[in-house]
């Protein structure tokens, strides 16, 4: 990457790990030169703001759900604002525009997604999933689950078993 | 890259059902372009051209003449060009029988066809974002399932 933009000969700095900040303005003919110098690498040039801070908004909500335990509700909005610099209601505000989403949904679904992840790859029985993710009890668990997915855990469990052999026996069904 | 219109199709032989998912589609914020086959043998000659630009969800009844929705979903799944397309059932019947084959034969998403105006494009709305949601996220594919109950 550093080779690329070196070669631009525009002045830029590398602010942290996946961010780079390009200190003034490209020439039309720089940034179409940079554009498909990189394309080849799989990186794409982000040239709206708005969705670069969605995307690190899905960055700390992931991170939050997949790495930390799980923090009270109310405390959330504070946790996203402080590690984004940046106000809680301007960052729902953009979060939306982008996403067509609330903040609070996709955090819902984020949870529902490691649930569904937790039962079929690691096995956990639901007590153990609810304990793991820092829900109060298996039945909100099993509320929350079926309000997001419109399956109990149960049926979503059997449907996933009998993919799995109809995979491994694709005559009979 | 959320500004270019989603590319949907449908598959139901009922016209009355195709003109009321026309309407909610087109009153929804989001951008799409939507194409009608009227059985399930219209929708598989479509998508098996070769070549064919393939869309972003295809939704499918279950009860049509010649071809219903089922064999096309598992003709889709068992097709390596075709298998990854978002699969949406749109149908009358809410039998668990029915919505539990589906999910097993590989359906992302199960709706009932609602009756009012209002919940169905709720509902549309819903898949769309679920739909968005899962290719921006990279969930898993194989846990991509649904089931859309109307309040």
């Amino acid at each position: 990457m550093q080779e690329h933009l070196d070669k631009l000969e525009a002045p830029y700095e590398i602010t942290r790990i996946g961010d780079i900040e390009l200190n003034g303005n490209l020439t039309p003919e720089q940034y179409n030169k940079l554009k498909l110098s990189i394309f080849k690498y799989g990186i794409e040039i982000i040239d709206n703001p708005s969705i670069a801070i969605a995307n690190r908004i899905k960055e700390v909500i992931i991170e939050m759900v997949y790495l930390k335990d799980q923090l009270p509700s109310s405390k959330i909005s504070a946790y996203i604002a402080n590690s984004m610099n940046l106000s809680y209601s301007y960052i729902s505000k953009v979060f939306s525009d982008v996403t067509y989403s609330s903040i609070r949904n996709y955090i819902i679904l984020q949870r529902i997604e490691r649930a569904k992840q937790l039962i079929i790859e690691e096995k956990l029985s639901l007590t153990e999933v609810a304990w793991k993710l820092n829900y109060s009890s298996v039945a909100h668990l099993s509320n929350q689950f079926k309000k997001t997915t419109g399956l109990t855990p149960t049926i979503f469990q059997r449907i996933i078993e009998r993919r799995r052999n109809k995979e491994l026996n694709p005559g009979n069904n | 890259m959320e500004n270019e219109p989603l590319e949907i199709l449908l598959a139901d032989d009922d016209e009355d059902d195709r003109v009321f998912f026309k309407e909610a589609l087109e009153e929804i914020k989001v951008k799409t372009i939507i194409s009608f086959f009227e059985d399930g043998l219209q929708l598989m000659n479509y998508l098996n051209q070769p070549g064919v630009r393939l869309p972003n969800i295809v939704f499918l009844d279950l009860n049509m003449p010649i071809k219903g929705g089922m064999d096309c979903l598992i003709e889709i799944r068992k097709n390596n060009r075709l298998k990854d397309l978002a699969i949406v059932i749109y149908s009358t019947s809410s039998t668990d029988e029915d919505i539990e084959e589906a999910f097993v034969n590989g359906a992302n998403i199960y709706i009932k066809k609602p009756n009012d105006f209002s919940a169905l494009k709720a509902s549309l709305t819903q898949v769309i974002n679920l739909n968005w949601q899962y290719h921006i996220l990279g969930f898993k594919k194989e846990n991509f399932l649904f089931k859309i109950n109307h309040v």
